[in-house]
């Protein structure tokens, strides 16, 4: 890097105020344009088969009839994706999973598509394909899956992580551990040990918007994708991979993004777009059904946690340990090992041990959603925590205080933390005027803790600066959250112009260097720090060009506030001169001043969040209603405080969901039940309180702003902090989410029973 | 000479050992140095592996120097959402 990344106290000017989105009135109007709201001239429409069955060979596939039928362009199955991926067992299994080769390994999975010249001949091309499958035994629960009797779905996979190499394929893909110190002379100490089992179910991230592309492959070879993502050069580098052309040759645009969380960071439809284009030698426009999103994009694991605590009388927790079995779908996965990680970081532990068991099952391949793994894995680990506090008769909210992680403790997951916000989360917790309002009949309020790590990663900008001294700045990280806003403050408060005289965009992949996917929390921390780097070189430049037109030395030129500045008194008589004075002469000075950068952002600082939830619970129907929410997070620094509230009412929305509504539901046939939102119900502003937010800023060591990516931890607490609130509002634990009406109402019952003996 | 832990799954690649002990400077000197001794971590280095030292994560910078006494960690490199 051309600068210091560590982070320097300073007032701001522009970073931290709340401009109005920019975004906003372009979203409320619809003139923003999504995914599907780009067209071409000529292009046709793209469908998809996919298998009816959960698990199931592919014996044979005619599609004579198919490419028959007037008005069809294009068919192809996957033979005409042949394997390009050199060994590289993860691109592989995109390939598969975009296109089936062998076997269907889930209801849903694609078989073949065609590209027509409307959806109606598209539609009844795909009844003309014919399949004939040897259906084949399936397992879609993750317990299930483990057993020895279960339905081997991948012959190719071979328990990772294991002492011995096994022999044998194994519905198991990875055994992972993490840990410190004993946890049996830990147990040992404890006065009271709490061991509990939990399950949540397998949820969709529930993006309004579905997958949407438009591809469009030259003769030449060339091509062009317009696609919502959330990482385009990645589904750049994907798509060119497995369709043969070089990367340089295929330009990716990104549209505006109607949510994502994860979702979008995995190529869907996109091969099959083009590969069809290229056959058909025209544009190809694909996008996915509401159920085609929910049967084959990727949902969450669906998980199996086991969670034991031990702590004395005092408080202290001597030793924790848990085990956790989540699902990947039929594809090799990554998800217990991150929940392992993230199970018990928010505490300081000098005995803890966690293990993760990657599982394998007949349902779409697992994607993330928004700090993946980690709320199930806090799900179980909160619920414990909440219910070993009782135990013992101390405060939940003390109790975690006391055991909380801090700076120089060593993480569960390894590392030693720097400067965090755990601590703080959970004094503000304690202070809140929540935790003192007063709570009704069958009203009950609980707490909860999350963790998220954020990442950094490669990352460019480019920052152009107009003859009319405007700021054009470029980033190559899609806007998922605000981000565009926030970059416009960071190049503001560098140059020391006004907000208003600098405008971001997205650009496409053949406009700016490689940028990872917008991930794990990293697009503002990364893009700010690349930004920053920009404004700097332009400052530099821009130095130059004042010391040129005043003809001094550039070493007696400083940058103020938007000026540059003759220091020394021999300059005494100089005035400054401003941003937009110096652009105005750029053409006599040297040409066009612009500043750019590209880098490998490292350093991002974890972040931690606490939530407040209370709810009513109807005795009658198991119906649940929560009435008050209150989240408080680390933000590091927020560069855009209404973004930064939105992505905690965001986060916390989608987990109350989660928490209380969601689930794909399996039929025993092993067909997804509830593919669409009537079925798979999300919850509405009628089903939500208004969610309280307060931003706490300790800032991040490793960015010069203290930034901390936001955007993912707050999904993490809600699923414990309702339960808890469940648990006190009505008296009945609850360990397997999402707690439906049916879940609550059995509880209560079993809970009736248990007191009437 | 540098400490190094090894988390989650990357233990099994090393034979089971949870600690090592690897001559390297930065964080490419100890990449080369571990798929060596090791050849399993070949493709775990392939598939991403990120380096703490004394805390900070690191994802791509294989110029990152490992300050002697440093504490090093190598955990799985994580999607996110």
């Amino acid at each position: 890097m051309n600068f210091d990344p560590r982070y320097s106290g300073r007032n701001f000017s522009s970073v931290g105020t709340r401009p109005i989105r920019p975004d906003g009135v372009d979203k409320v109007t619809g003139r923003a344009r999504y995914g599907a709201d780009f067209n071409m001239a000529g292009q046709l429409v793209g469908r998809v088969l996919r298998s009816p069955h959960a698990h199931a060979v592919i014996r044979k596939i005619d599609t004579s009839k198919a490419e028959k039928l007037a008005g069809v362009k294009a068919v192809i199955t996957a033979a005409d994706l042949p394997d390009l991926t050199d060994g590289d067992a993860a691109m592989f299994d995109i390939l598969d999973n975009c296109m089936a080769r062998t076997k269907a390994l889930y209801d849903g999975h694609a078989v073949a598509a065609v590209a027509a010249i409307d959806a109606r001949t598209a539609r009844q091309a795909l009844k003309l394909i014919e399949v004939d499958y040897e259906v084949l035994p399936h397992v879609t629960d993750v317990d299930e899956a483990m057993k020895h009797s279960a339905p081997l779905i991948n012959d190719a996979i071979f328990t990772e992580g294991l002492e011995e190499k096994p022999v044998k394929p194994s519905n198991v893909c990875k055994r992972t551990q993490y840990g410190h110190g004993d946890v049996h002379q830990g147990f040992a100490q404890a006065d009271m040990i709490i061991e509990r089992s939990f399950k949540t179910e397998q949820t969709h991230q529930g993006y309004i918007e579905p997958h949407a592309c438009v591809a469009s492959v030259n003769p030449d070879g060339t091509a062009d994708l317009w696609v919502c993502t959330q990482g385009h050069f990645v589904y750049r580098q994907h798509c060119a991979q497995l369709l043969g052309l070089e990367a340089s040759k295929l330009r990716v645009t990104s549209s505006e993004i109607g949510g994502g969380f994860g979702g979008k960071t995995h190529v869907w439809a996109e091969p099959v777009a083009l590969a069809l284009s290229r056959k058909a030698g025209r544009p190809v426009k694909l996008v996915m059904t509401r159920d085609e999103v929910f049967r084959a994009s990727g949902p969450t694991s669906a998980t199996s946690i086991d969670v034991k605590i031990g702590a004395k009388k005092d408080g202290t927790i001597t030793a924790a340990e848990a085990t956790l079995r989540y699902s990947c779908g039929p594809y090799a996965g990554m998800w217990a090992e991150i929940g392992a990680m993230t199970a018990f970081a928010c505490y300081r532990l000098e005995n803890v041990k966690t293990v993760g068991y990657e599982v394998l099952v007949n349902r779409p391949k697992t994607a993330a959603y928004r700090a993946p793994s980690a709320p199930m894995a806090a799900f179980a680990v909160e619920s414990a925590v909440d219910e070993l506090a009782k135990e013992i008769g101390i405060d939940p909210v003390d109790f975690r205080i006391k055991n909380a992680a801090q700076e120089g403790t060593r993480a569960s997951y390894g590392p030693v933390y720097g400067p965090i916000g755990i601590g703080p989360t959970l004094e503000a917790v304690k202070n809140h005027p929540h935790m003192k309002a007063p709570l009704g009949t069958n009203q009950g309020r609980g707490m909860a803790c999350g963790f998220w790590f954020n990442f950094g990663g490669q990352t460019c900008t480019d920052l152009n600066i107009g003859m009319d001294g405007s700021v054009s700045l470029a980033v190559g990280t899609v806007d998922v959250g605000g981000s565009r806003a926030s970059l416009s403050l960071v190049a503001a408060e560098e140059l020391g112009i006004d907000y208003a005289h600098v405008k971001a965009i997205v650009a496409d992949t053949s406009s700016l260097g490689y940028n990872d996917m917008t991930d794990g929390s990293r697009g503002t921390f990364s893009s700010s720090m690349a930004t920053i780097s920009a404004a700097r070189n332009a400052i530099k430049i821009l130095r130059e060009r004042a010391a040129q037109m005043w003809d001094i030395s550039v070493d007696d030129v400083v940058w103020e506030k938007g000026h540059a500045v003759a220091k020394g008194e021999k300059h005494g008589n100089l005035g400054k001169l401003s941003l937009k004075e110096i652009a105005a002469q750029s053409g006599k000075t040297g040409g066009p001043i612009a500043g750019h950068s590209e880098l490998v952002a490292d350093g991002a600082g974890v972040s931690f969040a606490t939530h407040i939830c209370d709810i009513e619970v109807d005795p009658e129907t198991g119906s649940t209603r929560v009435i008050r929410y209150t989240v408080v997070q680390d933000a590091g620094k927020a560069v855009h405080p209404t973004y930064v509230e939105g992505q905690y009412q965001g986060g916390a929305a989608q987990g109350i969901g989660w928490a209380l509504n969601e689930e794909y539901i399996y039929g025993k046939d092993g067909r997804l039940q509830n593919p669409g939102f009537l079925d798979y119900r999300i919850p509405v502003c009628s089903d939500l309180p208004m969610i309280d937010t307060q931003i706490l800023e300790i800032p991040n060591p490793n960015h010069p702003y203290g930034v901390r990516g936001v955007g993912e931890t707050s999904i993490v607490p809600p699923l414990a902090a309702i339960a808890n609130a469940v648990s006190n509002a009505v008296g009945v634990r609850m360990s397997h989410i999402p707690m439906s009406p049916p879940r609550i109402l059995a509880a209560l019952e079993a809970e009736r029973e248990r007191f009437s003996r | 000479m540098v400490e190094v832990t090894l988390w989650g799954s990357l233990g099994a690649a090393a034979g089971g050992q949870s600690k090592l002990d690897i001559e390297a400077k930065d964080i490419r000197e100890l990449f080369r140095k571990l798929s060596e001794q090791y050849p399993a971590f070949e493709p775990l280095i392939d598939r991403g592996i990120a380096v703490a030292i004394d805390g900070t994560i690191y994802r791509d910078t294989w110029s990152k120097k490992l300050p002697p006494g440093a504490e090093i960690f190598l955990l799985p490199r994580l999607a996110g959402g």
